[in-house]
């Protein structure tokens, strides 16, 4: 047992077991290191003004992630280098400040720092050919109401093109040795029974803790536990995070389907689900930002039972099961009928998300999915449907629909997949009339996001529009952009 | 594609070296490294206390209790703040003083701040404010402009500008059309959010850091409500994280709660606003419902043009009769109005109050006209294009509705040159043939002018004050008015300064904008800053370069004019000096080394109540050609492409001009699309944050835009023939919003599009719907 959480800084090891369980690491650089470069813009992971990079060993690799530290916690932080914007000039200005400079991609500045960070990142990551949409996908968690993006994008396509060659790729052997002590899976537990940060190390120690404090906050990205945080001002005084639980971040492909580990990383399951459907791809591309798909996982996006979460719609219409343990019992239930009602789960006290089963799309089945909201990235669903169907010859067979943003939990659209079974996906005038009975499915509501109407409107228009794309009608495009087959998007 | 930046000095010996060249923000470096200090950065002296307002949980009431106990004992708390507290004026109001510092009797908005808490840490005042026990009687608000027209509620009385005979000549007009455009406000969200830091020093004296655009109010109001001098307040400003109009007279209120709190305590106290407060609490951009009727001729002239602008201004007067009157001034844009009436309503609602935003109120009265130029080219089947270019102001019809002539056009070669550039009529054919071909997706493009009036319209504003020193080493020192917020103020005047003295850029040392330094400033608005702050440091520059010349001149027996500064170096006559060793030299022969400059803009002469006059002292021109798709089952939206064309005159900094040009597009265009301000039925602003109120992100912006500088110089005698920027590039995304309504058009040619703004994805398929459903 781990008495204390370990991270480098500036190249010394530090240790600190004296922190409150909820503390943020924007508070603990800006209020305790008194390094102020980093900058609290809206303390809810909107703006990446506070985006910091860690480096961390995952798989005997040195990974550069760029996170939202006002929504991190500190704890989260154990087995990484925190690098801020204060570490990158050494003498001289590091390649993306100089591009920034030089493109004069800063006005106010206040921003600047958090897309420096970002770009640090993108300067580290894999991708090199670098074209705008990486650039814009890697800044897509990073707010500049200055400067109009075009010289920010302009100076990472200057400075991330080539291969990374700055002190941080010198010394990465280094600090892959380094990192490599924080390897161990031990458990952590930093303070006192009735208020402590802990970090168990094996499933097995998450689920013998969890069921001796079923009234802990299970922690895995805090992508959403963080505005509990700096929004509600709650205080958490006993806080499990996952991210050291060995195994739990596992993604298995077994050719049939996809097993996705409950602390997978948003990010780090994108390649897998974007292979079963280009939609999910996009789907997940438009899932906040990069600095919060690098901390939130796909078991924090189910279990948290937003109404608004994009994967439990579009996972659900794959047929995705649930598996859920508590202390040694594990069991899997469909993922629809996790989520009971609005904020209530079927997940008793002390139990947690372990993994989610996904099929793959099988021979003569069909999957579309859509999101809709006010701004392409970076934004929450009015809308978000998923739409698989399975074909015979032109009629459909089967059909599974799920939509975010229609009900208090995410909720398939059983009347509407009875009418539209036995249709042809030819007939425009059938599944018009079909789709009716998405009013029997739902009875959306009114909010700052979008009407009551809109709402009822889109969705109908998005089974419309996916059946549509599935008939694969010629000539008719149906995309504004995000071209899932040339066919469908407008030339 | 870009205008190409020139970053090298010329190698025309008379040409200036260091002005009209593209030079980096002088903080550029310091922004990337971190090491560029906001208010919330400062080191804070030991023992500095934080605040944190507390807010009224309705909109509109009496207050019947405010019970702070379980505040004042709440874990850290030191004091807390009321208007009990307050020993001068409990005023924040700058043009009429009707807003309290902390209201006392009732509420007038939600959000609208009774108490404060002062507390060890920041987390501690924000914890400790939500304890309080607030009992008011509540009352219905009124929240929507619609609202305040139906109770008649205004903060201002009606005003406005006929000219002619309007309603006899819309009646008698050949066509005729009438319509409503509501138009939304806009949240500023600067990145940094409000935040001072007061200082209390002897003798009862402040110290404020304070992130505003305006630190003279700042100072005054601050030494009003303490009731103390002037003298014993200053205020400081290095720069701000944003600002857009949002820190004009809306930083007051927080500088002046930390002042008082400073003042109560005798500690260092800091405010910052958390993001939802500073959302909930301060003002925005006016939102307006526009009602027109137009008369016009067979080819899209207009006859008569008749609109009422009803704002909403929110509780209290703020900046609003300065942003309505703008509306008023825009709401010809660049178009001859034979007959027109211009007329405006000041509405009062328990909302915020409503305040400057980049453009102040222009966007808005530009908005309505250029709906009312589409609905004339609808009806008529004209591209609206034509139908612009025929209402232009031109030779003999340039008398603009309150008296100003327009005498310096360059529109009809701009928008010549853009639509060329742009192949407009090309692509306006190919977009027919998308529309013909396509069920779901429709295209349209636009492509509209700019025509903005620049100086503040209250001619008393129109002043500037510079402060220069330079020290023995040859170093300089620069002091002005003016105060950075990211829009390169601070780097385009020691350009200027570093002209004067023929020394290169590093000489001048930028420093804080201080109200000790410079006194009774303006605030940096109206795009006004370089023109007038430029020309002020020019002249205290001149004034110390004139002395040195006058003791070269005396000690080396040569004529002025053989006198020259520059590389550094001063030349006189057949000898070559280094610039620090001339200054050393007046300096022993006791030559005063400092001087202050102070600026007056020319020829402005607008008489409010005879409703006549000349309120500008020039007009800044841009235009933009806009293409879209839209879905037109889901309203989706991506812009395709956007060719600016832009009026800068010569400018003073490229780099930093194309930045005001392409970061203000973008800025218009949020207000125009996605951002959406939502108030529910209890007044309480639902989007209160970024997750919820969206401005634009890197993908937003088009892949294909293509800006460009118009090839002019300012025809008045402006700093280096220059001219503003700061605003009127916003109004360039006017061109997606008419985009937007041309590809909805396509759905039902000949059909009038009922689009408001912004032009959400629901608000498009509203306008979808309504012109399908109008067959």
């Amino acid at each position: 047992m781990r008495k204390e959480i370990r991270f480098y800084r500036r190249g010394r090891r530090i240790a600190k077991s004296d922190f409150a369980p909820d503390a943020t690491l924007l508070d603990y650089l800006r209020l305790e290191e008194r390094a102020t470069g980093t900058k609290e813009g809206c303390a809810e992971g909107d703006c990446g003004a506070c985006t910091v990079v860690l480096r961390r060993l995952r798989e005997g690799r040195v990974t550069y992630e760029p996170v939202n530290s006002c929504i991190m916690l500190l704890g989260q932080a154990d087995g990484a280098e925190i690098i801020t914007v204060e570490d990158l000039a050494d003498g001289e200005l590091h390649p993306v400040q100089q591009a920034m400079v030089e493109h004069h991609g800063s006005q106010c500045g206040f921003c600047t720092p958090g897309f420096v960070m970002a770009l640090f990142a993108l300067y580290h990551s894999e991708a090199r050919n670098m074209d705008r949409p990486r650039v814009v996908k890697a800044i897509s968690g990073n707010l500049c109401r200055c400067t109009g993006y075009r010289p920010i994008v302009q100076a990472g396509l200057d400075a991330c093109s080539g291969k990374p060659n700055d002190r941080f790729t010198q010394n990465e052997k280094e600090t892959a040795k380094l990192l490599s002590v924080f390897e161990e899976h031990d458990n952590i537990f930093v303070g006192e029974q009735d208020r402590f940060f802990a970090a168990p190390g094996s499933v097995d120690a998450l689920a013998k803790l969890y069921a001796e404090h079923p009234d802990a906050i299970l922690v895995s990205g805090a992508t959403d536990v963080g505005l509990w945080i700096t929004k509600e001002l709650h205080e958490l005084p006993k806080v499990i995070w996952l991210g050291r639980v060995a195994g739990l971040d596992r993604i298995e492909d077994s050719g049939r389907e996809l097993r996705i580990g409950a602390t997978a990383r948003v990010e780090d399951a994108a390649p897998a689900l974007a292979s079963i459907d280009p939609d999910l791809g996009e789907l997940i591309r438009r899932f906040a930002g990069w600095q919060v798909r690098n901390a939130a996982t796909i078991g924090g996006n189910i279990a948290n039972g937003s109404p608004i979460g994009d994967t439990p719609p579009a996972l659900i219409a794959l047929g995705a099961q649930l598996e859920l343990q508590q202390g040694d019992k594990v069991r899997s239930i469909p993922l629809e009928d996790f989520f009971l009602d609005y904020k209530k789960q079927d997940r008793a006290p002390g139990e947690f998300v372990r993994a989610v089963s996904v099929p793959k799309l099988r021979d003569g089945e069909h999957f579309r999915c859509f999101k809709l909201s006010k701004r392409y990235e970076q934004d929450i669903s009015a809308v978000m449907g998923a739409i698989k169907l399975r074909l015979d010859g032109r009629q459909i067979a089967d059909a599974r629909i799920a939509f975010g943003g229609m009900a208090a939990t995410p909720k398939r659209a059983k009347a509407t997949e009875a009418r539209l079974k036995g249709l042809s996906v030819v007939d425009e005038n059938a599944a018009a009339a079909a789709l009716a009975a998405l009013s029997e499915d739902f009875t959306p509501l009114t909010d700052m996001r979008a009407s009551a109407e809109y709402r009822m409107e889109a969705a109908r228009a998005l089974v419309a529009k996916a059946i549509m794309e599935i008939a694969d009608t010629p000539g008719v495009a149906t995309r504004v952009f995000g071209a899932r087959s040339d066919a469908h998007a407008a030339a | 594609m870009h205008t190409p930046l020139p970053d090298t000095p010329p190698a025309d010996a008379g040409a200036p070296r260091v002005v009209r060249r593209a030079v980096a923000h002088d903080s550029a470096a310091r922004h990337v490294t971190g090491a560029a200090a906001y208010v919330d950065d400062l080191r804070e002296p030991s023992g500095t206390l934080h605040v944190a307002p507390g807010g009224s949980p309705v909109a509109r009431g009496r207050i019947r209790s405010l019970d702070l106990d379980a505040v004042r004992t709440a874990p850290g708390v030191v004091a807390v703040l009321t208007a009990a507290d307050i020993p001068g004026h409990n005023n924040i109001g700058a043009i009429v003083a009707d807003e309290p510092v902390f209201t006392e009797k009732a509420v007038a908005f939600h959000g609208q701040p009774l108490f404060a808490v002062v507390a060890e840490s920041y987390a501690a005042a924000r914890k400790a404010a939500k304890l309080a026990k607030i009992e008011i009687e509540p009352e219905k608000p009124l929240i929507t402009v619609d609202d305040a027209l139906a109770a008649e509620s205004r903060v201002l009385d009606d005003y406005d500008f006929i000219v002619g005979d309007v309603g006899s000549d819309i009646a008698a007009s050949p066509n005729r059309l009438q319509g409503t455009l509501k138009i939304g406000g806009q949240e500023h969200f600067y990145l940094e959010g409000q935040a001072a830091l007061a200082i209390p020093l002897e003798g009862g004296d402040l110290h404020i850091h304070s992130s505003t655009q305006h630190p003279s109010e700042v100072q005054h109001i601050v030494a009003h409500m303490l009731g103390v001098p002037q003298t014993a307040v200053t205020v400081e400003v290095r720069r701000m994280g944003g600002a857009f109009g949002g820190k004009e007279s809306q930083a007051t209120q927080w500088a002046a709660i930390a002042a008082l709190a400073a003042h109560v305590t005798q500690r260092p106290c800091k405010l910052r606003l958390d993001r939802d407060s500073d959302m909930a609490m301060t003002g925005k951009r006016h939102d307006f419902r526009a009602d027109y009727a137009v008369g016009f001729d067979n080819d899209g002239h207009i006859l008569g043009y008749d609109v009422q602008l009803a704002a909403r201004c929110g509780h209290s007067v703020d900046l609003s009769p300065g942003v309505i009157d703008r509306a008023m001034f825009h709401a010809d844009n660049a178009y001859f109005l034979p007959a027109a009436a211009i007329r405006s309503k000041r509405m009062k609602t328990n909302t915020v109050s409503n305040t400057a935003f980049r453009g102040f109120g222009g966007p808005q009265g530009m908005l309505a006209v250029e709906r009312v130029i589409d609905a004339i080219a609808w009806k008529l089947g004209l591209d609206p294009l034509d139908v612009r270019k025929r209402n232009f102001y031109g030779p003999d019809r340039d008398l603009t509705p309150y008296g100003m002539r327009v005498t310096d056009n360059v529109l009809p070669q701009l928008i010549g040159e853009l639509e060329e550039s742009s192949d407009y009529r090309r692509r306006r054919a190919e977009i027919a043939g998308f529309n013909k071909k396509n069920r779901f997706l429709k295209r349209g493009i636009a492509l509209t002018p700019v025509k903005f009036g620049i100086s503040f319209t209250i001619p008393t504003m129109n002043q500037a004050g510079a402060l220069v020193h330079v020290y023995r080493d040859g170093s300089i020192h620069l002091n002005h008015g003016g105060t950075e917020m990211g829009q390169g103020l601070f780097v385009k005047v020691a350009q200027v300064v570093a002209e004067v003295f023929g020394v290169s850029l590093e000489r001048v040392k930028i420093t804080p904008t201080n109200t000790g330094k410079v006194p009774n400033t303006s605030p940096t608005a109206a795009s006004a800053g370089s023109d007038m702050n430029g020309m002020a440091a020019r002249a205290a520059a001149e004034t110390i370069r004139g002395r040195l010349v006058a003791h070269a001149q005396e000690q080396y027996k040569v004529a002025p004019e053989q006198i020259s500064f520059r590389d550094d170096r001063v030349i006189v006559g057949n000898r070559t000096f280094a610039f620090e060793e001339v200054v050393e030299a007046a300096y022993r022969a006791r030559v005063q080394l400092s001087a202050t400059g102070f600026y007056a803009t020319p020829t402005i002469d607008f008489d409010r109540p005879k409703k006549w006059g000349r309120p500008f002292y020039y007009f800044a021109y841009g235009a933009a050609c806009s293409e879209v798709m839209i879905d037109t089952k889901t309203g989706e939206m991506r812009i395709l492409r956007a060719d600016l064309l832009h009026d800068v005159g010569r400018s003073l900094n490229p780099a930093v001009d194309l930045g005001q040009i392409e970061g203000g597009f973008v800025q218009g265009v949020g207000w125009l699309t996605s951002e959406e301000l939502v108030f529910d039925q209890h007044g309480r602003l639902t989007t209160h944050a970024p997750s919820t109120y969206k401005i634009p992100t890197a993908f937003d912006v088009p892949e294909d835009f293509r800006v460009s500088f118009f090839d002019n110089e300012n025809r008045e005698e402006t700093i280096w023939r220059s001219k503003a920027v700061g605003e009127p590039p916003l109004m360039l995304a006017i061109s997606v919003f008419a985009a937007i309504a041309d590809a909805i058009h396509a759905v039902a040619p000949g059909r009038q599009v009922p689009l408001d703004a912004p032009a959400t994805p629901e608000a498009i398929l509203r306008a979808v719907n309504a012109i399908k459903e109008s067959a």
